[in-house]
């Protein structure tokens, strides 16, 4: 027996979401389209970390090495107070909206690339 | 100290305890299903999240310990702040969109849901309640010495007062009301120790008879004086295991579920890499007025409520320290509350909702999760707040961590693989806590290099456990799980593409 359906019309939001289906059943196509996103993901977040790590992880090695730029006095405060106990955090609020800003292009950008073509036109378009 | 001394410090903690309890039974009324108890129903604006993600995070050894380090052992305690802020930044880039997408409550349901398998569930779940325990003892030793600084109590009074607050307000009102509680106790918090210190300070440039702030002073101004080789490894143990921690912990990871999307938990991520980073300008400020009022190491634990008193006689020092107190009372009860709301969600899934109703297993886990705790901290010596709290993210960045960004960027990831990483990494960092906490070497003093190894264990142990995960997943290739691919197209495509989100 077949399971009855009930025909209102047509659906209020029609679909041409073909290209998803291709993520959905694993078609060679659609892993390539999240291969990539994930790739641009991927290295998005390392270049994040490797900014994270010359700025703020060398710098216990720097004040190790050279311990007179620590010690050396900047607008009344020791460098190693300044960048620590201040400049540190600004600087990750930097860093931390600079990937959301390009994550987020990331993922328009593969929205754009899958996402059907026909729904919302562009301003320049009108 | 005489009953009226300790008068507005008294008032402040009634307050605090009665706000608390106050939303939390309003919570009760409108916290209906499981799904309000452990994620608010996922409808949590990013901003409100926010203030709840910062207001949970900022715990005792925020408010009241890195002041106290910073006073004894100079600028290298900086570290644990910008080590508990840059852990949000690693948690943004790596973690945040692809978590909350992956659609699961807590850190175990993510591991079955990633790995197809109850073994790695288990496993999860005994380090969430482990990590959980280990993060609540330091919580309910701290507010016991605080109370009996601030107002003379008993040392039990505290733990108990907060194990009772604690346990009604997430008994009662499970996630929903606690964000709301958590939320004003970031502005509480953050209140308590701006206002203190502004005033402070104003009272220092009037004081001739007090020191300097310290900036002239070599030893104490200059990280890594003197401790050679040893100091350098301690740094970056330090750094590794609070910048990936933080992802590891099951009180901060639980409330990324409480977001509406993937977007949304980036939004929240950010905005908490703010307030975090804003409230740690703070405690320098302290340790700075503590050096120029001659507060010795010895004392530097109790730093931030002596010092209202040293620098202001009567009533006016009275009332800073009360307003600290509050401040501190607020981070022991919101912390507790977000690790008591982690651990009990994972006891109620994985132990007691086999016996009980969802919402009476929920209350018998919470119950659980404060008990145990409480009475570990009424029945060990005391060690520091912000070193004990350190090692409990040295756990989770040997566990979670390497769990959570293989889980969610490598799909060669195999189930006996996470299991070997989880426990070669988690046994090594466990066993070097427990030498630790038994040795008494939380003051700092070591002896040699496997004292320095062993108390600071994340820059061994974290890649030893990236390295178990990886060999032992490439060893047992065929077992990959079978929906790998599908289920990371889920972590990393937006959800505006409308997948199929089983």
């Amino acid at each position: 027996m077949t399971e009855r359906v009930r025909v209102t019309g047509p659906e209020r939001r029609s679909r041409p979401l073909a290209r998803t289906q291709d993520i959905d059943e694993e078609t060679s196509l659609g892993s390539v389209y999240v291969r990539s996103l994930m790739r641009a993901q991927l290295s998005l977040a390392l270049g994040v970390v490797a900014v994270l790590v010359v700025t703020i992880g060398s710098l216990p090695l720097l004040f190790h090495l050279v311990p007179e730029v620590g010690s050396a006095s900047v607008v009344g405060l020791p460098v190693a107070w300044l960048t620590l106990g201040v400049l540190v955090y600004p600087w990750l609020l930097l860093l931390g909206w600079a990937y959301v800003r390009q994550a987020e292009r990331n993922e328009q950008h593969f929205t754009e690339l899958l996402g059907p073509h026909d729904q919302t036109p562009s301003p320049t378009d009108g | 100290m005489n009953d009226l001394t300790a008068l507005p410090g008294l008032i402040a903690v009634i307050l605090v305890s009665l706000l608390t309890l106050l939303v939390g039974t309003w919570g009760m009324r409108v916290s209906r299903t499981t799904s309000d108890f452990l994620v608010a129903s996922r409808t949590v604006r990013p901003t409100l999240n926010a203030f709840a993600v910062s207001g949970e995070y900022l715990s005792a050894a925020s408010f009241l310990g890195i002041a106290g380090l910073l006073l004894a052992y100079g600028a290298d305690m900086l570290w644990y702040p910008v080590g508990w802020t840059a852990g949000y930044l690693l948690l943004l880039v790596l973690v945040a969109a692809p978590l909350r997408r992956s659609g699961a409550y807590t850190l175990p349901d993510f591991a079955e849901a990633r790995l197809e398998s109850r073994t790695v569930r288990s496993i999860c779940s005994a380090f969430v309640v482990a990590i959980g325990w280990l993060y609540l003892l330091p919580q309910f030793e701290g507010a016991g010495f605080t109370l009996a600084t601030a107002i003379g109590a008993p040392r039990w009074v505290g733990p108990v007062a907060v194990g009772l607050v604690v346990l009604i307000g997430v008994g009662g009102g499970g996630m929903r009301s606690i964000t709301l509680v958590q939320a004003f106790q970031y502005w509480l918090k953050l209140t308590a120790l701006l206002v203190p210190a502004a005033v402070l300070l104003v009272v220092w440039t009037r004081d001739e008879t007090a020191g300097s702030l310290g900036a002239g002073d070599p030893a104490w101004s200059m990280p890594l004086v003197g401790s050679g080789g040893a100091g350098l490894y301690t740094t970056y143990s330090l750094i590794l295991a609070t910048f990936l921690g933080t992802m590891g912990l099951p009180h901060v990871v639980v409330r990324f579920y409480t977001n509406p999307d993937g977007g949304a938990a980036r939004r929240t991520t950010l905005t908490v890499l703010a307030l975090v980073g804003g409230f740690y300008l703070i405690p320098p400020v302290y340790a700075a007025l503590g050096h120029a009022y001659g507060v010795g190491s010895g004392d530097s634990s109790t730093l931030m409520l002596d010092l209202p008193r040293l620098a202001l006689s009567g009533l006016g020092g009275e009332l800073l320290t009360g307003l600290i107190t509050a401040g501190a009372f607020a981070a022991f009860l919101s912390t507790s509350s977000g690790l008591v709301i982690a651990v009990a969600g994972v006891l109620s899934q994985d132990v007691t909702s086999r016996r009980l109703p969802e919402i009476a297993s929920f209350r018998v886990a919470a119950a659980i999760a404060v008990l145990i705790p409480m009475g570990a901290s009424l029945a060990l010596p005391n060690f520091g707040v912000a070193q004990s709290v350190g090692l409990a993210f040295a756990v989770a960045a040997s566990t979670f961590c390497p769990l959570l960004l293989l889980g969610i960027w490598w799909r060669g990831l195999t189930p006996t693989g996470a299991i070997a990483g989880m426990l070669t990494g988690g046994a090594g960092s466990v066993v070097a806590v427990a030498w630790t906490l038994s040795h008494g070497a939380l003051d700092g003093v070591t002896d040699g290099w496997a004292d320095v190894l062993l108390g600071q264990p994340a820059a061994w142990s974290v890649p030893l456990a990236f390295a178990t995960m990886i060999l032992v997943s490439r060893a047992t290739a065929s077992s990959t799980p079978r929906h790998a691919r599908r289920f990371l197209a889920r972590l990393h495509a937006p959800e505006s593409l409308d997948l199929e989100r089983s």
